[in-house]
């Protein structure tokens, strides 16, 4: 295969596609919306399912009915329109059928603007929806890493028969890079047991949210949580950038990620000694690696779009065991490297006087 | 290992975010990391359009950058914008059909290029932007002019493919100018 320039939200919506696709409902909205025109043309091209619903609302509910039917389904969305989802997320949730949602995060809270952010970490990784559950959030860094997680969201969304989120930024949509798409894989044409496809010659398959006797649903909820506590122990993903000798760590997701790189390697070339870690999923979180590594460095600083929100996880992580400070930028704001080097400098002068 | 980062800023259909695209893919065909990211802003209809893009021998971690290595500004306000911001030692090249101020930067290489007027006398005022990318190109060297023509005879879309002779031109032109 070859390298293509892409633009990210044409790769996830092309690398969908071609992972197998057979039907998309959505609504557009920007940071999103040259995923819908890019499918609006090829699914077609292809004879699958492409449909602008009348709003989110809707998109959802279609998403849910075609994925009980056992079909490889998806939706995009931002913000605002994430919101409007929240019901039908929590039904997939409760109904255990396998759903891929993209959420291009934008400035909020409200309407915002169309800015980057990710202020809805929150939202994706903790409150998506009503009940006791938690979806898969993939945090891609670059238009490579969302073509290639579009297939592990649809692969871990089947395995686990569970909601997987993927959690990019306005950044990530709109840019641009070198990266290659996967070849054309045919779509699967047996549908899964579970799949409510008509009963002929056989039982017949019910999928609900609904158990009105107790008993049933703290079982049913046993049973949700015994799966997420797999998932917790098996699907922790995470990118490490010269952790093995470091005194200090950046933690960062998305394009906050890649700028702590650049942040990084400045940093390394004037002789501190810095690593990075970037989490691949937000849930599950690396929990583990950190506490590893909050036995190592002098300090960890958590750089987000946000006001601070992947940092409550960070901090339960590593249990009070090292110094953790926050930079943050709102509003649609990207942090800058030099501003982020600013923040780590004064993380370097209070911890180094510590030990 | 060399890393450039480039600014192109100019008037909503000055072809600045084009301009960008065209030195992005001649990165990749040369084999380097690339990365372009537009203004999506409301700043666009009407106000400035710009773009960042990245070329590197390596992994390109900030896609968004304060400091670029080289800036190109098609209009005045850009130039207000940008012509601070540049790198000592960094490349500005200037519009100056448009522009008519001198940078007051004495550790820049600026280049003045009356693109507009030379995109006239070449058949079309909106080629400036390849003019300015031809001297951008002569002046830093961050890719070849030849991968550039190509990369132009790919990209150039389907209605406008009556100008690829004229737009190499434009680009060629640019360049003679940033040589001399």
């Amino acid at each position: 295969m070859v390298k293509e320039l892409l633009k990210g939200n044409v790769a996830f919506a092309e690398a969908a596609l071609r992972y197998g696709l057979e039907a998309y409902f959505g609504y557009p909205i920007t940071p999103q919306s040259e995923a819908l025109e890019h499918l609006s043309g090829r699914m077609l091209e292809e004879g699958r399912v492409f449909l602008q619903a009348e709003s989110e609302l809707g998109a959802i509910n279609m998403v849910y009915g075609a994925a009980c039917s056992g079909v490889r389904v998806m939706t995009s969305t931002s913000g605002p329109g994430f919101s409007l989802m929240e019901e039908g997320l929590s039904y997939i949730a409760g109904s255990e059928i396998p759903v891929v949602v993209v959420n291009m995060m934008r400035g909020g809270p409200g309407l915002g603007n169309i800015q980057p952010s990710q202020g809805d970490y929150f939202l994706m990784t903790k409150t998506a929806g009503h009940g006791d559950f938690r979806p898969i959030v993939l945090a891609p860094a670059s238009v490579q890493e969302i073509i290639d997680m579009m297939g592990l969201a649809f692969d871990l969304a089947e395995k686990y028969r569970t909601l997987v989120l993927i959690a990019g930024d306005g950044a990530i949509g709109q840019m641009m890079e070198s990266a290659e798409l996967p070849p054309m894989q045919p779509v699967r044409k047996e549908r899964p047991a579970w799949a409510v496809t008509g009963a002929q010659d056989r039982d017949m398959n019910l999928i609900t949210s609904l158990y009105l006797n107790p008993d049933r649903l703290e079982e049913v909820n046993w049973r949700l949580q015994a799966k997420l506590a797999v998932i917790r122990e098996n699907e922790v993903r995470c990118k490490e950038y010269e952790t093995a000798d470091a005194d200090l760590l950046l933690v960062a997701y998305g394009t906050v990620g890649r700028i702590c790189l650049s942040v990084m390697r400045e940093a390394r070339a004037q002789g501190l000694k810095v690593g990075l870690l970037r989490p691949q999923t937000l849930w599950p979180f690396p929990e583990k690696r950190l506490l590893e590594l909050a036995g190592q460095v002098r300090g960890m600083l958590v750089v987000e779009m946000s006001a601070g929100q992947m940092l409550e996880d960070v901090e339960r992580a590593v249990r009070g065991k090292t110094p953790v400070q926050f930079y943050g930028r709102l509003g649609g704001i990207v942090p800058l490297v030099d501003e982020v080097a600013a923040a780590l400098r004064k993380l370097d002068e209070e911890t180094s006087q510590e030990k | 290992m060399k890393h450039e980062e480039i600014i192109f800023s100019g008037f909503g259909g000055q072809g600045a975010l084009f301009a960008g695209q065209l030195l992005a893919y001649a990165g990749m065909a040369e084999g380097r990391q690339v990365s372009w990211i537009p203004s999506y802003g409301p700043e666009m209809r009407g106000g400035t359009a710009n773009c960042t893009v990245i070329v590197s021998d390596d992994e390109i971690g900030a896609p968004i950058i304060k400091n670029p290595t080289s800036a190109v500004v098609l209009n005045l306000p850009s130039m207000e914008k940008y012509e601070p911001l540049v790198k000592p030692g960094g490349v500005l090249v200037v519009n100056t059909s448009l522009v008519e101020v001198k940078s007051t930067r004495a550790d820049l290489r600026v280049i003045y290029v009356p693109a507009s007027d030379i995109a006239g006398e070449l058949g079309n005022p909106r080629m400036a932007n390849l003019v300015m990318l031809g001297a951008l190109i002569a002046a830093t060297d961050i890719v070849s002019l030849e991968t550039v023509g190509q990369e132009l005879g790919v990209h150039l879309s389907e209605r406008q493919r009556k100008w690829l002779e004229p737009n190499k031109a434009a680009l060629a032109k640019g360049a003679e100018l940033a040589r001399l």
